[in-house]
């Protein structure tokens, strides 16, 4: 093999001093400029093990990047999370992210569980609530840890309804509550007496309308659904409005047939009135997609990240069940009128459980109505999109993007190679009142924070 | 005079950016010195001996970002530190370069621009093996700016791009022309058919400038980092260069600029060179070793003799004839000369030659030792006229500014002439020293305005010394963004005796200092 570069066009990829590039523009060579950043950690003896590893971890990341790829979520059913949660107990209630207890819980995980004891009868009042939620008596897990995934502060218990997601290719289930709709609502740690009304009517009128319409289909494919929603205008984290709809028109004819015309009417008018009703499927079909990628030797595939408004968690497919966190950062975000950054809570909700299955933030640029939240043009998601390329494994079969001419979004985020580039997964989200009990005061970005990210490539260099 | 800190947790930004910073805080009123570093473990070390390094320093980690001045008062440190804040706030916005391509990694960088061949890269050190290592995987040949490399990782660069057909110049390259155009500090040139390779980067400036300005052309320059003529490395480089110019059929005429090669690398050079059907011309700066069994080699003692061998070669003459326009070239600068000396007093005496180019100190040390006696230096040729402190020169002394102990925490002297002028001016005020000799290095990469920044200190060094002569060779071509010809009208008005190369620049320097 000869070294034809004196024959060829000369073509430069210039990392460093910007101004080399420029006398290469100025005598016409075609140059890219690469942004280059140090890697976030590790030394040369740690990065030089890693490399040595390079070819069988890269061999592992395929194959959990292919276990994600070939993943089929179905929605299936419906059940109570006391009948269907594995682990599920009356005295247990899950939450959003990794690990926490009641003494380090934000404000909004507070009043949602506050809300979810009274739900359950367990607390007649909000201070019975407290008193009770800081006995012991009540045992706090996440919900990952559990099957399940919940948007913000993702309290799930006992007699909750959860939506059933089968990954047929694999067999595993994940589970997810009803979304409650924007305003005051428990997931954002509101718990006045019309929120736990409202979760009481979607247990006993909306749960048995969709149950029995959801049985009526027999499945529904939320894979398929999702490529359609991207297509539609949706990155199925802040933009739910295609998912929504394409849901809708799905169920509509089967709870009409199924119920009866006073709460078919009601059920549908709720879920055509919230734009984010199809967020908790979109995560339930995410951790269902995700959860086989886990367990793979060598890999350092991260198959989840979430937060639980104090701490941000990953976990990573060769490094077991554990997690890796740090401090949770607070969303850079648009406010509603009346609120600002000083009133925000830190980043919370499993939510992000779409970014790591190549959605969400990874696939804004298929979602040009919100872009206001990353810059306010087209360009700008495009951009955020183009950039978790660098970190992650594949591209997405199913998922693809109209604006990048249907490339598939960038799906499964490798630990090494945000290590190494120090770009942080780009995640879109809400942003929840750090107080209890005032909900949502805004939407914005926020870029996963370099701690957890760090403790995990310490434990995987050892790992290898 | 307090020295104050200023500590940016996690904030990034490469060295050049960082020492070029470092230079706007030093042009503050009231500021003596400063440093704006990454807080590395060695940089902390280095900033330790100029009293910089704080407590708060101390204490950050390899990815902080540390600022630390020394100031007058209280107020111009004050002032500074926020001045630093601003720069170092306003860089980090995504540069918008219309037209041009930006990519996150080395992957990215592929495949966004088919038939991408090159990686040019000039990161921290630190990184800058990886990121090679990467580019090579990918098929890229790379150069490799990037010093303090470690020599291990050269090694394992240089033998995957001798596997893969790759080439790897550097690390430490500071000069390649490929296809024409410049990379790194590099000259706008002819093109035509003379290679070139080796080692010195200033070398093949020089030698480039000049096979360009006689009318002859160049057809590429390969750098291959100071180190690959050691013999750990084995000139790797140097013998994929010859390798790539013995097969390029443009080139007729091939040239090796270099110090003295080790003796393994200098053996497996001529071996190579023996098996190549087209003239080479070598340049072992400080050595007169002829290799008369090899029939293609043309040995030349310094690079403007390089410069014309290969020039005169590559028309197909003789040459023998070199010997004959050299000489004649010296006696056109007779005239000169002798209104320099016209100028001397008896306290007249010494040299002072302050360099941004180590290959131009080393060949003037080679070529005005022998007409001068012992020359003192921080690059002596013997150890014992090593200067004790190479910020005080004395007797007849030749300094290299590009040295590392210069350099840290400031740009180049090729491109920031701060400290240089600072020396000229000192050394104007002896008046025993008769003579400075200078290099001006122009072309990409080095100051863009060497006569606006110097004027003045010219100036003012003659007013303070009338006897005194300055010398300065000039290393570039008309085509240079800087343009040669009409910088050295202008230093000629000033009254500096400027020339065309470091040859005869060291020669003239001989001759107005020779006692009679």
């Amino acid at each position: 093999m000869k070294n034809n570069l004196f024959e060829s066009k000369l073509k430069v990829a210039n990392i460093g001093m910007e101004s080399f590039a420029d006398s290469l523009a100025e005598n016409s060579v075609e140059t890219v400029r690469v942004d280059f950043t140090p890697p976030i950690c590790g030394d040369s003896s740690q990065w030089s093990s890693v490399y040595k590893k390079i070819s069988s971890i890269n061999k592992a990341n395929k194959i959990a990047s292919d276990r994600i790829l070939q993943a089929q979520p179905f929605l299936i059913g419906m059940g109570k999370a006391g009948d269907l949660v594995p682990g599920m107990k009356k005295n247990l209630i899950l939450h959003a992210g990794p690990p926490v207890s009641w003494d380090k819980m934000c404000g909004p995980m507070r009043g949602g569980v506050m809300a979810a004891l009274m739900y359950e009868g367990m607390a007649k009042n909000p201070q019975e609530a407290e008193k009770l939620a800081a006995s012991g008596k009540i045992k706090f897990e996440p919900c990952h840890d559990h099957s399940c995934v919940g948007p913000m502060a993702g309290i799930i218990s006992y007699s909750m309804p959860v939506f059933i997601v089968k990954n047929k290719k694999f067999g595993n289930r994940a589970y997810a509550t009803m979304n409650e709709g924007l305003g005051k609502v428990l997931r954002y740690g509101a718990y006045s007496p019309d929120v736990i009304e409202r979760l009481k009517w979607m247990e006993n009128v909306l749960y048995p309308v969709l149950k029995r319409a959801i049985s009526y289909l027999g499945e529904i494919d939320l894979k398929s659904m999702t490529a359609q929603a991207l297509h539609m205008g949706d990155e199925v984290h802040n933009r739910n409005r295609g998912g929504t709809s394409l849901l809708y028109r799905t169920l509509a004819p089967a709870v009409i047939k199924t119920s009866s015309q006073e709460e078919a009417a009601s059920a549908l008018e709720f879920i055509n009135k919230n734009d984010h009703f199809y967020l908790n499927l979109s995560m339930a079909m995410s951790k269902a997609s995700l959860d086989p990628a886990a367990g793979i030797k060598n890999s350092s595939l991260v198959y989840i990240m979430a937060r639980n408004g104090t701490e941000f968690g990953i976990k990573v497919s060769s490094l077991g069940n554990k997690w890796f966190t740090g401090p949770a950062p607070v969303p850079d975000a648009l406010f509603f009128a009346g609120y600002g950054k000083k009133d925000a809570n830190p980043d919370i909700g499993d939510s992000a459980i779409t970014e790591t299955n190549g959605l969400g933030g990874f696939a804004i640029a298929a979602a040009p109505a919100i872009v206001q939240f990353v810059g306010g043009s087209a360009k700008d998601s495009v951009k955020y999109t183009e950039k978790m390329y660098s970190i992650t494994c594949a591209q997405n079969n199913i998922y693809r993007i109209p604006a990048l001419d249907f490339k598939g979004t960038p799906t499964g985020i490798d630990l090494i190679k945000a290590a190494k580039t120090g770009i942080m997964p780009f995640i879109d989200t809400g942003v929840a009142h750090k107080e209890p009990g005032i909900g949502q005061v805004g939407a914005g970005v926020v870029a996963a924070p370099k701690e957890p990210f760090i403790a995990a490539f310490e434990a995987f260099v050892k790992s290898i | 005079m307090p020295v104050k800190t200023l500590i940016k947790k996690g904030l990034y930004f490469d060295s050049v950016s960082l020492m070029r910073i470092a230079q706007k805080l030093n042009s503050l009123p009231g500021i003596s010195d400063s440093a704006v570093i990454m807080a590395t473990k060695e940089n902390k070390n280095i900033i330790s001996s100029s009293g910089l390094l704080s407590e708060e320093i101390k204490k950050a980690s390899d990815n902080d970002l540390a600022v630390a001045v020394k100031a007058d008062s209280e107020k111009s440190a004050v002032q500074a530190l926020s001045e630093a804040e601003k720069l170092l706030s306003g860089k980090k916005e995504n540069k918008e370069i219309s037209g041009s391509l930006r990519a996150c990694d080395i992957s990215q960088a592929v495949s966004m621009s088919q038939g991408l061949n090159l990686a040019l890269i000039s990161v921290n050190g630190r990184y800058a093996a990886d990121i090679a290592k990467e580019a090579l995987e990918k098929g890229l040949n790379t150069m490799i700016f990037s010093d303090n490399v470690p020599l291990e990782k050269e090694i394992e660069l240089k033998k995957i791009g001798a596997k893969k057909n790759l080439l790897v110049m550097g690390p430490d390259c500071g000069t390649a022309i490929i296809n024409g155009a410049p990379l790194g500090f590099a000259n706008k040139v002819n093109s035509g058919s003379i290679g070139v390779v080796g080692p010195s980067g200033t070398g093949i400036q020089e030698f480039t400038c000049a096979v360009s300005n006689l009318g002859a052309g160049i057809s590429q320059a390969v750098g291959t980092g100071t180190r690959d003529v050691k013999d750990e490395v084995g000139a790797l480089t140097t013998i994929e260069g010859l390798k790539m110019l013995s097969q390029d059929p443009r080139t007729r005429v091939i040239a090796i600029v270099s110090k003295p090669p080790q003796k393994k690398s200098l053996e497996k050079i001529i071996s190579f060179v023996k098996k190549i059907k087209k003239p080479v011309v070598t340049v072992f700066l400080g050595s007169s070793q002829e290799y008369p069994s090899v029939k293609n080699i043309h040995t030349a003692k310094n690079l403007y003799e390089a410069a014309l061998k290969a020039y005169i070669l590559s028309k197909g003459e003789n040459p023998h004839l070199v010997k004959e326009r050299m000489y004649n070239e010296k006696i056109a600068l007779a005239e000169r000369i002798k209104k320099e000396k016209a100028k001397k007093r008896e306290y007249s005496k010494y040299l002072r030659g302050l360099f941004s180019g180590g290959t131009f100190a080393s060949q003037a040390l080679y070529l005005l030792q022998p007409v001068l006696g012992p020359i003192y230096s921080n690059i002596p040729l013997s150890p014992e006229f090593k200067l004790k402190n190479s910020m005080k020169l004395e007797k007849n002394s030749i300094i290299d500014l590009g040295e590392d102990e210069f350099t840290f925490g400031r740009p180049h002297p090729m491109i920031d002439y701060s400290l240089r002028k600072k020396m000229i001016a000192a050394q104007a005020l002896n008046k025993d020293v008769s003579v400075i000799l200078l290099d001006i290095v122009l072309g990409y990469g080095s100051n863009m305005n060497p006569l606006a920044e110097l004027s003045d200190t010219l100036k003012e060094a003659f007013k303070a010394n009338p006897s005194l002569s300055i010398i300065a060779a000039v290393t570039g071509t008309d085509m240079d963004p800087q343009n040669k010809k009409e910088l050295m009208k202008a230093l000629e008005d000033t009254g500096v005796m400027a020339l065309e190369n470091n040859y005869a620049a060291a020669f003239a320097a001989g001759e107005i200092l020779r006692k009679k």
